[in-house]
């Protein structure tokens, strides 16, 4: 009976629950069999018409590996940065203080604001991004036109963008380190880099795992950015899963579909990020 | 009896004078034009508890004047208005979702022209009273088609878009670029006839300071970037070598078999032509959007382009550099045009044009509208004569010309200021689009937004040199295949056969 009583106080968090998560994801599963589009609204069943379809979605399919390698890139990028910045504030620097505030104004302002502002940057020929070039004797970069440049594009802006979020976490890891290992390798004689292989690095490394995985998950939603850099240009250079889905979502109104997509994509990355979790958890526990 | 005939007549003088006099400054209207909806007349009606909820594009672009209209509408009449403001790409779905689960949402929808073929059925038609309205009346015969789907009109027009040519009159008129352009090809400089003598102009005037201010010039600027009205430009030069006036049945499809034309040989050439003007664009060119291509040719950037309006009228604002140096002119035909009937190339002497009466801002009033009298009034009001002339004058506002009043010389020349060789181009141009018979209009069947991503997408691939022009048509009219399937061939063929009729004048 008490335990029956202890229940329903689960009940307004499990209520909730469903209406937020459970619903919306149930909904999208049963849209993923209709054909719910501009033609043919609500919930007919077409089966896995919709996933069978899917496979043979080559844009799709490239899309998603477009998405990994500017996942992977960009927050590795963010890690190397962003703890290289965080070692900088944690010793003693001067305007400490300040530095700490300055690295987090990328990652407080609006991505969709801060990409039409790098799109400016990035203008080839009114932007500054190509006068600096010119001064330092390299010819106007075809920075948003070219497959590759494009690519890069994205990639600054998202190494911009989000470093202070792993300079944030990593520096808050950092300050909570002890002090001990830190003396004892000193006592032993260790240089700066020993010390970080050996003490600072390891001991870091549960802290960077979970950072690394935030990021994953976030950069792997990456969807603004792109639309308003790049619109998945030069021809399909930079388009990324979430920007496909949405074309096909809202621009095409393809309502069924886009669901299937979703779907498809919500557990692939499911799948990814635990079996990436999994390994870099191993990696830190076999340290 | 005599004195109160007296007295009937000086209060009737009292009351007509008064009304005649009425004080619309407060809106910043100096005289109030009469007509069925203008301000005097709104003044009259009453509909004080009434709530209309309006859907309109973001500010300033038609977003601006819904809301300014709409504050002066709830000043006149009493009524409330509220005006709900959506970026472009997702003012689609803004409107279709609430249609397509049956909610009364929006009373008036601001959207655009082209997706007329998917709301249509959820639209209340334009009632008689405001078919013949002193506003209608005076709308040109493009607009009055756009508005109207088979034999009924369900848009109010609001505004009037098409592409056509811009250029550079200075520089047309210069002798040195005149010398330079006869050197260096041959012949004379003129305004292009054809979309191979545009890139050759474009061509030759890329990549150097042709206008004296230090920095380069080029020949260009066109709607490159791939999600961002790409398929407008493209469509604009593809139409004069596919669209062969004296074949019927369709330009995007084959009516009767409904097979995509758009990897025909007309198509296939308007897209290498496309493709090789790549080397005319500015610096990052091939990435232009709207508003880049808007800013590159009103900044005095490019020496020509096409699309709507905007660019036009940015070149000609007050604060411009190049007021006044800039003329229009219909967009460039093509000398040989694709004939599918006969599975061969035509020539023509004088190059077949095809004017392309692109999408534009269109209104209509929901049917589920519990207030479609007053949705009504307010359209008309928006449209008003008054209203229009004021509107048309702000670039931003994204109001073009729609009316036979729109043409007269004074408002551009004594209005705006603008110089009569420049009012008299712009007015021939886009009067000379009315009277044209072999006019392309969009695919307004529904799903236009899977054709048009798709087609987008092919072109796009094109351009970055992921595929041969031939390649990327063949892929696009696979998909489009597809997407027949998937929606209904009957269903696409029904609502392409009213625009089918409409380019085979056949209305």
């Amino acid at each position: 009976m008490f335990t029956k009583y202890k229940l329903l106080f689960l009940l307004p968090g499990l209520l909730v629950l469903m209406a937020i998560i459970l619903f919306p994801l149930g909904f999208t599963i049963r849209v993923s069999f209709s054909s719910w589009d501009v033609i043919q609204p609500g919930l007919d069943w077409i089966g896995g018409n919709n996933y069978a379809r899917m496979i043979a979605d080559s844009r799709f399919w490239e899309a998603l590996q477009r998405l990994s390698f500017i996942s992977v890139a960009s927050v590795l990028a963010q890690y190397v940065l962003g703890f290289s910045l965080a070692l900088m504030v944690w010793n003693q620097v001067r305007m400490k203080r300040f530095i700490r505030v300055l690295f987090l104004i990328p990652m407080m302002t609006t991505p969709v604001i801060m990409s039409v502002i790098w799109r400016t940057v990035f203008h080839e020929s009114l932007g500054p991004a190509n006068d600096l070039m010119n001064l330092i004797g390299i010819g106007p970069v075809a920075w948003l036109s070219t497959e590759t440049m494009a690519l890069v594009s994205v990639l600054i802006v998202e190494i911009w963008q989000w470093t202070p979020f792993m300079f944030l976490l990593l520096l808050a890891g950092l300050l909570s380190l002890p002090k001990e290992p830190f003396l004892a390798a000193a006592i032993d004689g260790a240089g700066p880099i020993r010390t970080f292989f050996n003490v600072t690095f390891p001991m870091m490394s549960a802290i960077s795992v979970g950072a690394i995985i935030i990021r994953l998950i976030e950069a792997s939603k990456i969807m603004d950015t792109v639309y308003v850099l790049t619109s998945g240009g030069p021809g399909s250079a930079t388009e990324t899963s979430s920007y496909y889905i949405y074309i096909r979502g809202l621009r095409d109104f393809q309502i069924g579909y886009s669901a299937a997509l979703s779907i498809t994509y919500l557990v692939i990355m499911i799948i990814a990020l635990t079996v990436i979790a999994k390994v870099l958890s191993r990696l830190v526990t076999e340290k | 009896m005599k004195k109160t005939t007296l007295s009937l007549a000086v209060t009737s003088a009292i009351l007509f004078s008064s009304s005649a006099m009425a004080d619309y400054s407060r809106f910043g209207v100096e005289n109030d034009i009469p007509g069925t909806c203008s301000f005097t007349e709104m003044d009259k009606k009453d509909y004080s508890g009434t709530t209309l909820n309006i859907i309109t594009h973001a500010v300033p672009v038609i977003g601006e004047p819904t809301a300014l209209h709409a504050q002066q509408f709830e000043d006149l009449t009493g009524a409330k208005v509220n005006v709900v403001h959506v970026p472009f790409g997702d003012l689609f779905q803004r409107i279709m979702i609430p249609f397509q689960t049956k909610q009364n949402a929006y009373d008036v929808l601001f959207y655009g022209s082209l997706w007329s073929g998917d709301f249509q059925k959820f639209l209340a038609e334009v009632p008689e009273s405001y078919r013949n309205s002193s506003g209608m009346a005076d709308v040109t015969r493009n607009y009055i088609d756009v508005a109207t789907w088979e034999d009924r009109m369900i848009q109010y027009p609001v505004d009037g878009d098409r592409h056509y040519l811009k250029y550079r009159l200075d520089i047309f008129n210069d002798a040195s670029a005149q010398a330079k352009f006869m050197e260096e090809t041959g012949r004379a400089l003129t305004i292009p006839e054809t979309w191979e003598e545009y890139n050759e102009v474009a061509a030759v005037f890329s990549g150097w300071d042709w206008d004296g201010d230090g920095n380069p010039n080029y020949g260009s600027a066109e709607v490159v970037a791939r999600d961002n009205l790409m398929f407008s430009a493209f469509i604009s030069r593809v139409a004069p070598y596919a669209k062969h006036p004296d074949v019927k049945g369709g330009f995007f499809f084959d009516l009767e078999t409904m097979e995509p034309q758009v990897n025909n040989p007309g198509w296939v050439k308007g897209l290498e032509l496309f493709v090789d003007a790549k080397k005319t664009w500015a610096p990052g060119g091939s990435n232009y959007g709207l508003g880049d291509e808007i800013f590159s040719f009103g900044g005095g950037e490019t020496l020509m382009s096409y699309s709507w309006d905007d660019a036009f009228i940015q070149a000609m604002q007050a604060d411009s550099p190049i007021r006044n140096k800039v003329a229009a002119a219909p967009l460039p035909g093509a000398g040989q045009v694709w004939n599918r009937d006969t599975g061969s190339w035509d020539t023509f002497e004088t190059p077949n044009r095809a004017p392309y009466i692109t999408w534009g801002w269109t209104a209509a009033v929901s049917e589920m509208s519990k207030n479609k009298d007053a949705a009504f009034d307010y359209l008309c009001f928006f449209s008003n004569e008054t209203n229009t002339q004021s509107d048309l004058q702000i670039g931003r506002f994204g109001v073009n010309p729609y009316r036979t009043a729109h043409f007269e010389k004074s408002l551009w020349v004594d209005e705006m200021g603008w110089d009569e060789a420049v009012a008299d181009s712009y007015i021939d141009t886009l009067s000379g689009m009315d009277t044209n018979t072999n006019r392309v209009f969009d695919l307004r069947v529904p799903g236009v937004g899977q054709f048009m991503t798709s087609m987008a997408t092919g072109v796009a691939a094109a351009i970055a040199g992921q595929k041969t022009a031939q390649e990327a048509m063949d892929g696009v009219a696979a998909e489009w295949e597809q997407i027949v399937d998937r929606i209904g061939k009957d269903r696409v063929r029904e609502a392409y056969s009213v625009v089918v009729a409409l380019e085979d004048n056949e209305r």
